[in-house]
């Protein structure tokens, strides 16, 4: 478990992290999502003790990053950029950094297995591919085996097979009950992987919600001449509905239902159409929120 | 939680794989005591050939070790840059990142570097030491002019040319930590080892002459003299200078490292 409590990062005046309280738990891929810029970043830094928090805390299993006793067993970390020496292979990288939380040596050629680097772990990684050097950093991740994983923007640099793969093995690290708190500024990545979703903007946590609790369900639309009418028809059959200025939006219907039903009524219908409203929306719209939000509070 | 707390041996060995797993060091090595010895033999055979045209001051002034073990300051580059290396690649490459996730506490990662860099330090500075003396004792002993290691404050000499380029690494270790820029951390060793003296120079004779013996290099490098010379201070304290500014780097360094953002 990673929780952060007031957690302030300011760079040389320009606040990245701000006030930011979110937790993230086991079980459950959580997703850290943001556009660029947004403190992502500096978060997964701070949680590290990279970088040090202004203000603030953040607790790894209950303890600062640096009194964990052996870290690369409790957390495994891909940082957003390449964080190896080109000059050294994949084997060595990996070898120095069981070296270093007595990790046993055989380790490094499961995890080699794991990324599939095994090819071409004696080489030098400065020859690698941008995808390679990705799998390096995961293949770095998983050493220590650890409970909590943290993936700064992992599909960089794959191949649509690679992301395929990430993905899976993320989703596999959290159904074994392990932590896996994943970064990404792609929303329908994020919407394919997460179960859990922290929204960061402008170095705010915007929301910390379930991933079905974030994204409305999906719905059909409905405008009438007769709205009204329509909307006590509806009402009449325990349907859940939101009437918004000039439509109805009906929950857990098919078009058909809702048409069928209008049908019935003799109520005349303009527009008939299912909305399957993505994360994207949700994003925008919560975006948009703390945009006005903002020039409010001046 | 009942895992086993990671330890100091356990970051030496970890930086110890990551030394040898680069080409640099065996490179720096090797050129280490190629220049040195290389350097000591050619500029003991130049002071001999030229022995029979040097004035009597010149030939009293002769320090068969000092000279012999010349050598050692072009040596002080090439370990100067192992030292630099150690951490300044780190940060150019972002492996300062991974480093320091598997080693949090920043002063035992710095310090476990320190310790590699000084072994690796030593026994090349050693072997470049011994080297260069008896090879250029062999070169003077063309004329006789030759110095034994069982003289007396010779095996303190040579032994010491050892110790100095140890101090050497290490301070450009503390350099690297601080600037953390290879090309701006070599710069500022080299500047201050190899540019500093020329300030002596240029104060007035007696000023300078006692502020050169405390410049780093003079204070250094006191240690490879067996006379008494009115150029630098005492071999061991010379050294101890020498010893002073380089714990000053890495006190520094070791500040700086604990602060800063990676």
């Amino acid at each position: 478990m990673i929780s952060a409590s007031g957690l302030t990062k300011v760079y040389g005046g320009k606040t990245a992290l701000d006030h930011a309280d979110f937790t993230v738990r086991p079980g459950v891929v959580t997703g850290f999502l943001g556009p660029n810029g947004s403190g992502k970043s500096t978060a997964m830094r701070l949680i590290l003790n990279l970088d040090r928090a202004t203000s603030g805390s953040v607790t790894v299993n209950g303890r600062p990053y640096r009194d964990l006793p052996a870290p690369l067993r409790e957390v495994g970390a891909l940082l957003e950029a390449k964080a190896w020496h080109g000059g050294r292979s994949a084997y060595n990288h990996l070898r120095f950094l069981a070296g270093t939380n007595g990790i046993p040596r055989r380790r490094v050629r499961e995890v080699l297995d794991v990324v599939g680097l095994h090819d071409v772990a004696a080489k030098r990684a400065k020859g690698y591919s941008l995808g390679m050097g990705q799998r390096l950093g995961i293949a770095a991740a998983l050493l220590g085996d650890p409970a909590i994983l943290m993936f700064d923007e992992p599909v960089n640099g794959l191949d649509p097979e690679g992301i395929l793969w990430i993905r899976r093995l993320m989703q596999s690290l959290a159904a074994e009950g392990r932590t896996v708190f994943v970064s990404s500024h792609l929303m329908s990545e994020m919407a394919l992987t997460a179960g859990h979703l922290i929204v960061i903007g402008r170095g705010r946590i915007l929301a910390d919600t379930p991933m079905a609790d974030f994204v409305p369900a999906s719905h059909v639309r409905v405008r009438s001449p007769d709205l009204a009418a329509l909307a006590r028809a509806v009402a009449a059959e325990n349907w859940r509905a939101r009437t918004t200025a000039d439509a109805l939006l009906v929950y857990g219907v098919t078009p058909a239902d809702l048409g069928d039903l209008a049908y019935r009524h003799g109520i005349r219908v303009h527009e008939l159409s299912p909305v399957h409203p993505s994360l994207e929306e949700a994003f925008m719209r919560l975006t948009a929120e703390s945009v006005e939000f903002h020039g409010i509070d001046g | 939680m009942t895992l086993r707390r990671a330890t100091f041996a356990e970051a030496v060995a970890g930086e110890w794989i990551k030394i040898w797993t680069v080409r640099s060091t065996l490179w720096s090595m090797f050129s280490t005591v190629v220049v040195t010895v290389g350097l000591s033999s050619l500029l003991a055979l130049a002071y001999t050939l030229s022995y029979d045209r040097l004035g009597f001051r010149a030939r009293l002034a002769f320090d068969p070790v000092a000279y012999g073990l010349a050598g050692l300051n072009f040596g002080v580059i090439t370990l100067g840059v192992l030292g630099v290396l150690a951490v300044s690649t780190e940060f150019s490459s972002g492996l300062m990142r991974t480093s320091l996730s598997a080693v949090p506490r920043r002063s035992r990662l710095l310090a476990a570097k320190a310790v590699v860099v000084a072994v690796i330090a030593l026994v090349v500075g050693l072997i470049s030491s011994f080297a260069a003396f008896f090879a250029s004792q062999a070169v003077f002993s063309m004329r006789r002019l030759g110095a034994g290691i069982g003289d007396p404050e010779v095996l303190r000499a040579v032994t010491g040319g050892g110790l100095y380029l140890t101090l050497i690494a290490l301070i450009s270790l503390g350099a690297g930590a601080i600037v953390r820029h290879t090309a701006g951390a070599i710069t500022s060793v080299l500047g201050v080892l190899f540019v500093a003296p020329i300030f002596g120079v240029f104060l007035p004779e007696d000023w300078g002459r006692t502020v050169q013996k405390f410049l780093p290099p003079a204070a250094g490098s006191a240690i490879l003299t067996t006379r008494e010379t009115p150029f630098t201070l005492p071999p061991w304290q010379g050294f101890g200078v020498f010893a002073g500014y380089t714990a000053l780097v890495l006190v520094v360094a070791f500040v700086l490292f604990r602060r800063r953002d990676v």
